[in-house]
């Protein structure tokens, strides 16, 4: 599992930002905090990606998550780092593995638009339910590790990048796999893989559930890091639009990329809006059109190409 | 041409699309270690019954039995378990891939079922089984190449060599000869039989070139508008009238007189 040279330098980059974001100023640490907690939904996608399939509705497996932190602290009082983000995972676990037996009969725009279809009930819901915090969703209690309480955000980032790290490292591991390595498989030709005695439904059913637990702790983690969910910043539409973004920005070609992306995308957005407060989105989609006419690959292939590489498949 | 060494019993097999008939009245046995070649004009129903033995058409009546087993009503995947595996008309490969990743799955998919699946796929064992692979199809020339960037031939042997890496009993190709030029076809079927009879495979394959099926087959089945009209060894079944009328073509055979 360590042996790559994907896994070595996850390892070795996990430590410098770690030992890094002690000396960091603040604004520093929560751009990694938010561009981590979003590379791992970015992760599932770019498992779903490979295997041929977007999903324009991922938010709502990240609302998920991000409600489950925040109704476990409005109404169990629940401040535990762990147990919030093991809930964000189980919830929006156990929602994809059941979507997951619908999910796995579809292809192309009706999987991504059937995501689409359920996040906006999701999203329906909750901005009608007052219990739910309707539009104005709930401000979160500050995390606890372990009954302690941190004065500042330090030891909540160390733990966000190693939540990150291994999820990247389990990923890489799935990805050779024979499981992972049908991704690419089934995108080229559904019809051999069935040939070959392996259910392409139930390969598809197993990514779109790790996708979904990864989205989960997302939600989660990004409600810490936020200490606030709406559901116009977590469930809407738009923030599935903005996973799908990052997805391309960040390119499939390996593990590290969600992470690069995923902070590429955080400093975009906020000089974006200090530049530009009121045209921000303009220079977010001049970035998209870019992305999508020169680099297709996303900023992995741009790595790739500079060291040489070949694209890892 | 019952046999009781019959691996392969059909009986009484239809199959309609509304008003449309493709197959029916289809009675065979095929014994173990047959290579039986199956011919027809288009629309005859060839590819209708390959279908039907691997589970991508099911059958309106009959009975499909392998090894005494039932096979109607399995999916592909059963049937591919079962022991039963296809080649196509159009080559089934993963194009962005290389050969050796091709193969790679295909040998993963064949020793790594259930929960073995979650493990490493790249392994030693496979590894060595993938070497045993490229040299029997004889495809190390091209092990590191893009499948997308490869001639028709050599996609073939590799949709061929994908297909048999689960040691089927019964192998069905689905004209393999297609799209390959009349200088390779010899070359590339030597390959292919060569390889299949040093498994012992039972082979089925469905053929438009007469040359091919009178070199390689120990079996003919002719099919016309769905039904079988000659079931006899391919010397007999060229010289057999309806054959000639309805298959072959009776200038054709004029012609090679």
């Amino acid at each position: 599992m360590f042996n790559d040279r994907t896994a070595k330098f996850l390892l070795l980059a996990a430590l410098v930002i770690c030992v890094g974001g002690a000396f960091a100023p603040n604004w520093i640490v929560n751009q990694f905090m938010f561009g981590f907690s979003r590379a791992l939904a970015i992760l599932g996608l770019m498992v779903l990606w490979r295997t041929g399939l977007v999903s324009f509705g991922h938010a709502f497996y990240f609302g998920l998550g991000a409600y489950a932190v925040a109704i476990l602290d409005s109404k169990l009082g629940v401040s535990d780092v762990f147990l919030r983000l093991m809930a964000g995972a189980v919830v929006a676990g156990v929602a994809g593995f059941l979507i997951g037996f619908i999910m796995r009969n579809y292809r192309d725009i009706f999987f991504a638009m059937l995501n689409t279809a359920i996040s906006m009930v999701l999203f329906g819901i909750v901005v009608k339910t007052e219990s739910l915090g309707s539009t104005d969703g709930f401000a979160i209690s500050a995390s606890t590790i372990f009954g302690l309480s941190p004065e500042t955000k330090y030891p909540l980032f160390v733990i966000i990048t190693l939540v990150g790290l291994t999820a990247a490292l389990a990923v890489n591991f799935y990805l050779k796999t024979t499981f992972g390595k049908l991704t690419t498989a089934i995108r080229d030709n559904e019809i051999r893989v069935e040939y070959l005695g392996f259910s392409v439904a139930h390969a598809i059913h197993l990514k779109y559930t790790i996708s979904t637990i990864l989205a989960g702790c997302a939600g989660a983690l990004m409600a810490m890091s936020l200490g606030q969910v709406d559901p116009e910043s977590m469930i809407n539409w738009t923030v599935s639009g903005e996973l799908v973004f990052v997805t391309i920005l960040s390119g499939p070609g390996n593990v590290i990329a969600p992470f690069i992306g995923s902070l590429v995308f955080e400093v975009l957005r906020t000089y974006a809006f200090e530049l530009a407060p009121q045209a921000w989105q303009l220079i977010m989609g001049a970035t998209f059109l870019t992305i999508i006419f020169f680099l297709p690959g996303g900023i992995w292939s741009l790595i790739e190409k500079l060291g040489g590489k070949k694209n890892e498949k | 041409m019952k046999n009781s060494s019959s691996i392969l019993e059909v009986r009484n097999l239809l199959k309609t699309f509304g008003a449309v008939v493709a197959a029916k009245d289809i009675n065979v046995d095929i014994s173990q270690g047959e290579i039986v070649g199956i011919i027809g004009a288009n629309g005859a129903g060839k590819t209708c019954f390959v279908n039907m033995v691997t589970g991508y058409l099911a059958p309106t009546e009959g009975s499909i039995k392998f090894e005494g087993a039932e096979l109607v009503g399995l999916g592909t995947r059963k049937i591919t378990h079962a022991g039963i595996s296809r080649s196509f008309q159009v080559s089934q490969v993963f194009h962005s891939m290389t050969v050796s990743e091709n193969l790679m799955i295909a040998l993963a998919i064949a020793n790594n079922r259930g929960a073995d699946a979650l493990g490493l796929m790249d392994t030693p064992d496979l590894r060595s089984k993938l070497d045993e692979v490229l040299k029997r199809y004889r495809l190390e020339p091209q092990k590191d190449a893009t499948v997308s960037a490869l001639a028709q031939g050599v996609r073939k042997l590799l949709d061929i060599a994908m297909a048999v890496v689960s040691k089927p009993r019964i192998l069905l190709l689905d004209e393999p000869t297609s799209g390959i030029s009349v200088e390779e076809k010899f070359d590339f079927m030597d390959i292919v039989m060569g390889a299949l009879k040093e498994d012992g495979v039972t082979v089925l394959f469905v053929e438009h070139d007469m040359e091919i099926v009178e070199r390689y087959v120990s079996r003919v089945l002719a099919f016309y508008q769905g039904e079988i009209i000659a079931d006899m060894p391919p010397k007999d079944a060229l010289a057999d009238k309806k054959v000639q009328e309805f298959v072959i073509g009776k200038e054709h055979h004029k012609k090679k007189k």
